[in-house]
Order: structure tokens, then sequence, then C-alpha cells
């Protein structure tokens, strides 16, 4: 680090506070409850984040704990559970409920609030160079109608007749009709309320991040020049706000269905006995609105880990990240392609078959993107000059992990092996290795990563390889051995498959992966350790850009005030990826461009 | 108790990692940081390099144990299936090289290139030619897998052969029913109003259509081997799904808008005990798409015989119009005959 840059921390860390001071009078509730500070409305959505996916993970482990010991009791279950674990068993009506809220709150609440509306609004108006969002008021209505919708949904785990458990695509008639299941009774339409809020949340937080970025960047800030995670945020909110809205109305019909006796999603049926008298509805039409988000929905997640991926193995290899524009093509290839492939999770309802040929070819031809950004990703590692911080490690997992969960991607993609390989295990290795694992990687390595600009400290490393190492291992050693379960034909969702003479030698397996899923659990629970005792008691960051990191967020002061930069906003005079030039080991953006040196 | 000995136990090893830990961080203090970010450096490197060859043979050796248990080595069950078999083969060929080859790079250029002293890294920014090189090398291949995929695909979702033995097949909470269309190889209409109309009538067929009255109602499926099947796919309540991982097919059961696949058994339920060595094998009905509480125990059978059991099987099924009506039943019949359109007015009128 140059002396220079030393000496400019100390000017700003000696005026920042006292000038910010200056503008506003903060009280408790301003500053950390409702506040319009993006940083803490980032952390907002960061903790509510994490206590989510604690809750949702422990979800996962109570039904490994019946999907592996199926003969197993546990009397603590029933204290802990009621009459939902009788005689300490679960209940099918409750795994199913389990299984429902899992998929749900990882899918919404976790990597899509949690990832996007942290880092959006972490690093959108730092690495862009503006003092706050667009509409600091939207964007805290923002959380807290995420907020609200988490409330609710937490409310619907506690009614009587249990949570939604018609699985988190909720396909009607199945979730529409309270006789066909007990979770389709209350805990349904709570579900649905909850969803609704959480769209609006979504879109007011995807508005703000699109004006902002488009509206406020710095001097110099050209959208050539924005740093990788910023265009994926960017794509990742256009995603978000043109597919959750079709989401919604897909909600709201199917709240009609349920309460108003309208007939959209439903014709024909005979349920517990009862002839309803809907007719000409079509539950088809449902599983289209729901997909039209619901694939989006998976770049959503991934999109931003790949931008933090990005910028993460560019930093610590000390080297460009390889193909910047190639990078943001095909960043942008995805995300049209993302609207243009959701019926290929519809293969077997029935599609037409030349429907289903073009779906096979718009999926499949995500793959080249996709194969883009893995060889860029490569290339940039290759005679790097790389440090193995755990945010480094984490970024290094979601490459793998992105490899192993894409290939099996171009398995389903193709109809006709989706035929065989539909909704079985293998679904569930494919789309946890891409979409969750992958993801959370990209969000650990996020949080790892910018930790120190959060909160002003740093996270104990220790801990922080122990988390990488176990979660990596455990990660493939769960679903791994899952791509055979499917290729066996083994469907996702049950409860049990010891009455199965086609499935029940898979007992011992299952078993296993139970207790691997038990570990990465507990090790999870010690990186939340970690997080939170860091808060207070990490170790202080002294460098005002430890990483030694090219991007503006590295320019403010160590802990930044609302406004963040206390004096002018640095220009900017090149691109964010100017490691090993010229002999230097990095440049950051805000550095004039010498006379003397070369062109990128 | 036990509970709560697990628990502490639990707790103290949360402790103690993390003790250790802290600890390590004071030691990091005292030896100098950049003492202890080398060394981490290095460990992180050595463990990347062992994780790959580790996880490599994991793969290999997991591959090894469960490989045998999937249905692929005892080939598909049906003549169609054995398309998609070919494709998981093409496609496991393709996805394997790729996912070897960037697996060792990643692991291998992680180590390789770990933070040397006095090293640069080495200023890269693009290049066209590789970005064309990776743009078209998967595009080639994914054309292969798409010409290979659609092709197979056209040919499974093809219109059943004229002369296939159609069976009905419908899925409810938590069982399936099938339906065979008797002697005139028609099935009867249905009108789901119908249902329990009369009392016992669960697949709300319109008895009121002649073309149903030879049809058998059965809960296992039959078929004979060697031939063509269809299936007609119904749902009564939620949408089911007919998973058939033997033969390679699936499609899902909605209420409101039939559905169909069609394809041809190869190996009889006798011969496929002997192919797979499991004395208890049994061809099963799995439903492959989530429908409520008792979903994992929607299991249904299908039992592959020769074309001669096949024929037999069916000539001692009673059609369920018989069953329904038992004064219809010729069986039963002596002197009824006169009034046989009496039964039929009467469900009329109950519409």
């Amino acid at each position: 680090m140059s002396t220079v840059t030393v000496s400019t921390t100390t000017h700003h860390e000696g005026h920042g506070d006292a000038h910010q001071e200056h503008h506003h009078h903060e009280t408790f509730i301003t500053k950390y409850v409702f506040s319009q500070d993006h940083k803490t409305i980032a952390k907002q959505f960061l903790v509510t984040g994490i206590i989510w996916a604690i809750i949702g993970g422990l979800f996962s482990v109570i039904f490994r704990l019946q999907l592996g010991n199926p003969e197993s009791t546990y009397p603590w279950l029933e204290d802990l559970l009621g009459h939902w674990a009788k005689g300490g068993k679960l209940q099918p009506e409750f795994y199913y409920a389990l299984v429902t809220m899992h998929g749900t709150i990882l899918v919404f609440f976790v990597l899509t609030a949690g990832l996007s509306g942290t880092f959006a609004n972490f690093l959108i108006p730092l690495q862009i160079g503006a003092r706050d969002m667009a509409s600091p008021m939207l964007n805290m209505l923002s959380y807290w109608f995420f907020f609200l919708a988490s409330v609710i949904m937490m409310a619907s785990l506690f009614v009587q007749t249990g949570p939604a458990s018609g699985g988190w695509t909720i396909y009607p008639p199945l979730s529409a009709l309270g006789e066909a299941s007990m979770g389709s009774k209350i805990g349904m339409d709570l579900w649905l309320v909850s969803m609704a809020m959480f769209i609006v949340s979504s879109l007011l937080g995807g508005l703000n991040y699109i004006t902002t970025i488009l509206n406020m960047r710095t001097k110099g800030m050209s959208m050539t020049r924005m740093p990788l995670t910023i265009w994926a945020l960017f794509f990742t909110a256009v995603l978000g706000v043109l597919s959750f809205p079709v989401l919604l109305s897909g909600a709201i019909l199917l709240l009609f269905d349920r309460n108003l006796g309208t007939s959209f999603y439903l014709s024909d049926i005979v349920v517990a006995g009862k002839i309803l008298p809907n007719e000409g509805g079509s539950a088809i039409l449902f599983q289209h609105l729901f997909w039209f988000l619901g694939h989006p929905e998976v770049y959503i997640i991934l999109l931003p880990a790949m931008g933090m991926s990005s910028e993460i193995l560019s930093v610590n290899s000390r080297k460009p990240i390889f193909g910047y524009m190639a990078m943001v093509g095909s960043l942008f290839a995805i995300t049209i392609l993302a609207f243009l492939v959701w019926a290929h999770h519809m293969f077997v309802t029935g599609l037409n078959p030349f429907l289903g040929s073009v779906f096979v070819l718009l999926t499949l031809l995500i793959a080249v993107p996709s194969a883009i950004k893995v060889f860029n990703w490569l290339t940039t590692l290759w005679k790097g000059n790389i440090r193995f911080t755990p945010a480094m490690l984490f970024a290094i997992g979601f490459v793998s992990l992105f490899i192993s969960g894409g290939l099996t991607g171009i398995f389903l993609g193709n109809s006709a092996l989706d035929i065989h390989l539909h909704d079985t295990y293998f679904v569930i290795a494919h789309f946890h290795i891409v979409m969750g694992v992958a993801s959370f990687f990209g969000m650990f390595a996020g949080v790892y990563h910018w930790y120190p600009k959060m909160f002003g400290r740093y996270m104990n490393n220790t801990l922080a390889y122990i988390h990488f190492w176990v979660t990596i291992i455990g990660a493939y050693l769960i679903f791994w051995p899952m791509h055979y379960e499917g290729l066996a034909g083994m469907p996702r969702r049950y409860y049990d498959f010891s009455n199965w003479e086609s499935f029940k030698m898979f007992g011992g397996l299952n078993e296993f992966i139970s207790i691997i899923a038990l570990i990465v659990f507990a090790v999870q629970i010690l990186f939340v350790i970690n997080f939170f005792y860091s808060i207070w008691k990490g170790r202080k960051v002294k460098d005002q850009n430890p990483w030694e990191a090219n991007t503006l967020e590295w320019t403010t002061p160590i802990r930044p005030g609302h406004g963040n930069w206390p004096g002018e906003i640095p220009e900017v005079h090149r691109w964010p990826y100017d490691y090993s030039k010229d002999g230097k080991d990095f440049i950051p953006q805000d550095v004039p461009v010498g006379a003397d040196e070369s062109k990128h | 108790m036990k509970e709560f000995y697990l628990i502490a136990i639990v707790v103290i090893i949360f402790i103690v990692i993390f003790q250790i830990a802290k600890a390590s961080e004071y030691v990091s203090v005292l030896k100098g940081e950049a003492k202890t970010k080398k060394q981490n450096n290095k460990i992180n490197g050595f463990l990347l390099i062992a994780f790959l060859i580790l996880g490599l043979f994991g793969a290999w050796y997991c591959n090894e144990l469960y490989f045998g248990k999937t249905l692929f080595p005892q080939g598909s069950a049906s003549v169609e299936g054995e398309k998609i078999d070919l494709m998981l083969y093409i496609t496991i060929g393709v996805t394997g090289v790729v996912f070897v080859i960037t697996q060792v790079l990643l692991f291998w250029f992680a180590y390789k290139y770990q933070e040397q002293d006095g090293k640069q890294a080495y200023y890269f920014p693009h290049n066209n030619k590789l970005e064309l090189l990776w743009t078209t090398v998967p595009a080639i291949f994914l054309t292969i897998l798409i010409v290979f995929g659609l092709k197979f695909w056209f040919k499974v979702t093809s219109d059943a052969p004229k002369d296939s033995v159609l069976v009905e097949i419908t899925g409810h909470q938590f069982a399936w029913d099938m339906r065979y269309p008797g002697k005139d190889g028609k099935l009867g209409k249905k009108n789901y109003k119908l249902y329990n109309n009369p009392s016992g009538n669960t697949l709300a067929v319109d008895f009121e259509d002649p073309e149903s009255w030879d049809d058998l109602h059965t809960t296992d499926m039959h078929l004979p081997v060697g031939k063509s099947v269809k299936l007609v796919i119904n749902a009564m309540d939620v949408i089911h799904d007919v998973g058939l991982s033997h033969f390679r097919m699936k499609m899902d059961a909605v209420p409101g808008i039939p559905t169909t696949l069609w394809f041809t058994p190869k190996y009889t339920t006798e011969e496929m005990k002997k192919r797979t060595g499991n004395p208890n094998f049994v061809y099963e009905i799995s439903c492959d798409q989530m429908c409520g509480k008792g979903h994992f125990s929607m299991r249904g059978v299908i039992i592959v015989e020769t074309e001669e059991e096949y024929n037999k099987w069916l000539a001692s099924q009673k059609p369920e119009y018989y069953t329904l009506f038992p004064d219809k039943d010729p069986s039963k019949q002596t002197a009824s005959d006169s009034s046989s359109t009496k039964p039929l007015a009467q469900i009329t009128s109950t519409n």
C-alpha cells in the first residue's frame, strides 16, 4: 500500500464522523431500525437472511432425520413439535410442510432477499460512487416489506393446520384445495399473502437498484468501468423487476381460486369424495406463470454470486478479470435466455412436443454463456499470484460447484433424458449444487470479503477456513451420491422409501447423507457465531484497503458514515481491474491514468 | 437425559473449536501477520490440490458403489427407453470430459499460482481468440447433444402405433386405478360429475355410453410383453405423475386434461427377476408429482407377462358395468332381460 493512501485514511478518519454527525440528528430508531442508510439496510437484510437460513437449514436437518432413519423415533421431537411428531416420529403432513418451507425460505428469503438485498444495497452505492440509493425511502420500505413478509411466513408456521405443504412450487390444485392437504388450509393463504409482500419488497428494491446504477454513478464511472458485481446486481434487478410481477399475478389468481370460487386453475375435480363445481380452468396455467418467475429466479439467485466471485477472484489473483466485456456479455445473454426457458420444468406435463423442443434448444443455449464464464474464471487464475483468503476459497469453491451443478443441467435440459430424471433425486442434486450451495458460496465469499467494510472488523480466519473446508467437502458428499439415486428413478419428496422394491436399497446411503447434513449444518452455526462475535470482538481493521483492491468502496473511511465519503466523491479514471499492470500491484480506480501507462 | 448429554457434548466441541480459533488469532498477531498469511496460503494451496485428487478418487469410488444400483446396468425395460439410455451415455461422455478438464484446471491453477514472494501476476485482461474458442467449442458439443436429444424426444413423444394396447390409468389421493377398454377396444366416456353415481363408480364413468359396458376396472396393470402400450392418463383430484422408471417413462396426470404416453415392454416381470437377480422384482409405478401427505405411498404395480397369460388374465376380469349393475350381468341373468333399459333411465334422472 502506498503511503499516499495511508495519509488520506487518517484524513478521512479525523474529519469523517464529525462531518456526518453535522447533517443528521440520529436516534437509535432512525440509525438502526428505520434507517435510510443503504449500509444499515444491507445489514438488516443480511441479519434477517441469516436468521431465516438457520431456520430453513434446521428444517432440512429435521426432515433428513426422517429420511436417514425412517424406522427410528425421537422422543425429543415430540416435545418440540407436539402432534406433528406423534410418538417421536415426524408425521408425513409435517414432513411435507418442512420440505415446502425449507424450499420457500431458502429460495426466496435467504438467497433472494438475503443475498441480493444485502449486497445490492451494500455495494451499489459504494462501488459506483454514490452517497446512497436513488430513493433511500423506498429502500427502507423494501426492507420493511420483507420484514412483514417474514413475520407472516413465520406466523404460518404456528397455525393449527400447519404451514403450506404442497412444495415450494405450490402447484394447484393441491395448493388450491383445503380438502386435498392440511397445508392447503390457512397456511397456504398466509404463504400467498407473505409472498405478495415479499414481491413488493423485491420490486421496490429492484427499481431502486436499477435507477441508482443508471443515474447515480460518480464522474468517470462509465457503464464499462463498473465492477462485475455491479453488472451482475444490475441484471439481477432487471430479472426480478420483469418476472416477479408474473408470480404475483399467479399468486393472486390462486388466492381467488381458493377463496372466491373462481376456476383459473381448477377443472373436473373430485376431492375427498366431493364433486367440485369448477370447470374450464387449467392446472398447467399456474405452472407457466410460476416458472416464468421460477426460472429467472434461479438466475436472480445465481448472478450476484457470479458477480461477487468474479470480483473476489480478480482481487485475490492480483490479476484483471479475464475477458471483462465477455463477462458482461455473458451476463446479458443469461439474463435474456433466463426468460425463455421456463417450460423446461414442464417437459412431462403433456406439453406439446414441438414446444418442448424449442425449450430444449433455448435451455441448452444457456450453457454457452455459462461456459464462457467458467473458462474466463479459470484464465483469471492462470498465472496469477493467488492469496487464499477465506473469501477467495469460497469463490474458488463457487466455480467448482457451478461447474458440477451446471453440467448436470445439460442432462435435465435435454427433454428426452428429463423424462427419466424429472422429479427424481437427480434434480435435487442438480439444483442444490448449482443454485443452492454455489450461491451460498458466493454469499459467504461476499460476507468474508466485505465484512471489514461492513463492520470495520475482520472475522476469525481459522473458523473461516474450517467453515470452508467442512462445507465444500460436506456439500459434495451430500449431493454427489444423490445423482445415483436419481439415475435409479428415486422420486423427490418421498417421506419413506422402505415399501418400494425399486428404491429401498438406498437406505444406507440416505443415512450417510443425513449424518453429513447434520455436520455441515453444525459448521454453519460456527459461521453464524463467528459472524456475530466478530461484529463486536473481531480484530479491528487498520488498513483502509485491507485486500489492496481497486474498487471505490475501499476509498471510504474504515467505518463510513451516512453519505459514504466525508469529502468529495472520488472521480473514476479507469476500469476496476488494473492489477499487476506496468509493474504495479494494483491501481485503484480513482488514480488518474499516467502519461506513460500502457493501454489494456 | 441422553439428549442433554448430547447437547452438552456438542456445545463443548463448539467452545473448544472457538477457543482454538481465537488462540490462533493471537498467535498470528504475535508471529507477525505476514508470516501467518504465508503459512495459511501454503496450507490452503496444498488442501486444494489434495481436495482435487481425493475428490476425483471419491467420484470414481462413488460410481463403483452406486452405479450398479441404478437402473442402467440392467438396461431399459422398454424398447423406446433404450434411446434414453443411449442419450444418457452420450451426455455423460461429453460432460464427463468437460467436468474433469475444468475441475483439474481450477484446482491445479489455484495450487500452482499461489502467492510467492517477489512474483507478480501476469497482466492478461483479454484475448478474443480464446473467447471465440470457448464460445464455439461448447456450442458445437451442445449442438450434438441437442440433435440427438431432439431426435429421441420426437420419437418418444410421437403418436402411439395404431395397434397399441390401450390402458387408462387414473391417479387419485393416494392410489392408481386402471381401466381396460374390453373387446370393443374403446373406453367409455367419463364425466367427473358422475363420481360415485351409482355408488362405487369411483372413476366417474358414464355408463350411458354403451362403449363403457365392457370396460374393465382393475388396480394392477397387466401388459403383454413385446406389444406397444398406450396409456391414457387422468387425475381425479390433484396433479399426480405416472413414473415408470424401469421403462424410462414419465407423464403427469392432470385433472381435467388427459395426457398420454406409449412404450413397448421388452421383458416380462419373470424375466426381469432373472435379469436383476432379485426374486422380489416388480415393475413399480411411482407418483412423481407431489400430491399430498400420502404421496410417498402412491404405489402401483405393473405385471408384464406373455401374451397368452395376458389374454387369460383379461378373460378372467369382469366388466365394471356388471359389478355396478348386477342385474345386467349375463352370467346372473335369468329372465330380467325385458327391464334392461330401466336402470339407465334411473341414472339419467339422477343427473
